[in-house]
């Protein structure tokens, strides 16, 4: 990105497709987003609806990374980069300066590119969320939390009888699902995923896209992903960015057939944008 | 080169496999349109040679039938092709069956003509229906092969509209034949076989209409099939509004 305002003008696309939400689990108004003089987001409007599993597509550099770092305000450790507009999580504002980040990403919960377990034991990685949250009072209520959390990642079998072995011994698939343990494990109503797999396997990633699957009966999910058919498999629609704008919103199946805006078009059928 | 912009994938192979595609479909559609042709003419002057040479063809047809199937699921498979490839694609392989559709039917003139020819006999009644149903559907082939080779959807709905009239003409060549078979019952297997090649030609209006629906949806990703044609250009008319 590095725009000037004056390509700002220029660059203005609006948004087709459907961007509201009859049930919306956030709103987001007005959103731009600069780092210092560059601004990588412009005036995005949009509905991530409640249980919905929305995809994030586009170039490289196009800010769809930045987006869905706003939603949970990873954007504030970056100290060049400002943010205006309105993101509303339920009711909650969640742009306000007067919000608590460690409430909100609780809420807001987030799944990284590569996989990062804390250099602790597998079930104190899936621990750590509920005791400083103070979630369980007691050892055995904790053990449940661990337990349905791993369950729900897919992950129990296959580390129930190692629970207490470091986080990192895991391969890289379980690794990943390990820190989506943890992330569900406090309960968030909203999972941010950035590629999540773009470290993995064929066979680990199948096995993710069939978790987010399972995982967006309970929870609000927003993925960003370089691979298109990710895109087409697990969500219900993709939001297709480009320069920092959101292009076309739509039905995943609408997209992926005859997409409304030519740019998105010629992003998903690798011809030159 | 094109609405569709085949050519401009980042992929040069990706490029010249899709265009493949396309000049491939376009071969076959050519061969099936001499195949019509000759079979409508090996009627006409009960030319046996040319009936047995449109019989031959057929093998030719089914057999690129078979590789351009092959070559769309290899392409399903190895590129995942999207939006408007992933539309070609699918339309290819329902092209590639209306084609051969319409080769098998070609084919059924063919064997009434040499019938025909084998019957002897001087009567001409019927012919003229005939000529004049075969000209007009061997028109529709050619709008319909003309709308896809340049994704044009005013042509390709030309044929939809006109399938309609090949439609009412095919019912009053009906009435004409029966007509003459109660005129003169000794003619009644003449006409019967006449009957039979005036149904295939409505057959095959009924498949270059498939193409044109087809044509339609790859341009416009718009699903016209068991439409009114009333409703076809509204749905087109919203189609251009909303770009």
């Amino acid at each position: 990105m590095n725009l000037s305002p004056d390509d700002r003008a220029e660059l203005k696309y609006k948004t087709v497709g459907e961007k509201f939400s009859e049930t919306p689990k956030l709103k987001i108004r007005g959103l731009n987003v600069s780092y210092a003089e560059k601004q990588a987001i412009f005036d995005v409007n949009l509905d991530i609806g409640s249980n919905e599993v929305i995809a994030m597509i586009g170039p490289s550099g196009c800010g769809k990374s930045t987006f869905l770092r706003c939603i949970n305000r990873m954007n504030d450790t970056v100290d060049s980069c400002r943010v205006e507009g309105s993101i509303q999580l339920d009711d909650m504002e969640i742009c306000d300066d007067k919000v608590d980040v460690v409430p909100l990403r609780a809420r807001v919960g987030m799944v990284f590119q590569k996989p990062n377990p804390f250099p602790k034991s597998i079930y104190d990685n899936v621990a750590y969320g509920p005791r400083i949250h103070g979630l369980a009072s007691r050892r055995s209520e904790l053990d449940g939390l661990v337990e349905t959390s791993l369950r729900r990642a897919g992950l129990w079998d296959e580390v129930k009888d190692r629970l207490l072995q470091p986080g990192t011994s895991l391969s890289g698939g379980q690794q990943q699902r390990l820190c989506i343990a943890r992330t569900i494990a406090v309960s968030p109503e909203v999972i941010l995923m950035d590629e999540p797999c773009s470290s993995l396997d064929p066979i680990a990633t199948a096995k993710i896209e069939e978790l987010i699957a399972e995982l967006s009966e309970n929870f609000t999910i927003a993925i960003v992903t370089h691979s298109m058919q990710q895109a087409a498999r697990v969500s219900r629609r993709t939001a297709y960015f480009h320069l920092g704008q959101l292009i076309e919103v739509n039905d995943t199946q609408h997209v992926f057939t005859n997409p409304d805006h030519q740019l998105t078009e010629a992003y998903i059928t690798g011809r030159f944008g | 080169m094109d609405k569709l912009h085949l050519d401009q994938h980042i992929s040069h192979q990706f490029n010249e496999d899709l265009e493949h595609l396309r000049t491939k479909l376009l071969e076959m559609g050519g061969l099936v349109e001499d195949q019509l042709k000759d079979a409508i003419k090996a009627v006409e002057t009960a030319d046996g040679g040319l009936a047995e040479k449109v019989i031959e063809t057929e093998d030719e047809v089914d057999r690129r039938e078979m590789a351009l199937d092959h070559e769309s699921i290899s392409l399903l498979a190895r590129r995942q092709p999207a939006a408007s490839d992933l539309r070609l694609v699918m339309m290819v392989t329902k092209a590639t069956r209306d084609l051969e559709r319409m080769g098998d039917e070609a084919n059924k003139i063919a064997k009434m003509a040499i019938a025909l020819n084998n019957e002897g006999g001087e009567s001409a009644r019927g012919y003229v229906e005939l000529r004049h149903l075969a000209r007009n559907v061997i028109r529709l082939v050619s709008i319909a092969l003309d709308a896809f080779a340049r994704f044009d959807v005013e042509s390709a709905m030309k044929v939809v509209r006109e399938d309609k009239n090949i439609d009412t003409e095919y019912r009053s060549a009906v009435r004409e034949m029966i007509t003459y078979m109660m005129e003169d019952p000794r003619a009644i297997s003449r006409v019967m076989n006449i009957m039979w090649a005036l149904r295939a030609l409505e057959r095959i209006g009924d498949h270059a209409r498939n193409i044109a629906e087809q044509v339609i949806y790859l341009v416009h990703g718009t699903d016209v099939r068991h439409t009114s044609i009333g409703d076809i250009e509204k749905k087109l008319q919203e189609k251009l509004e909303a770009h």
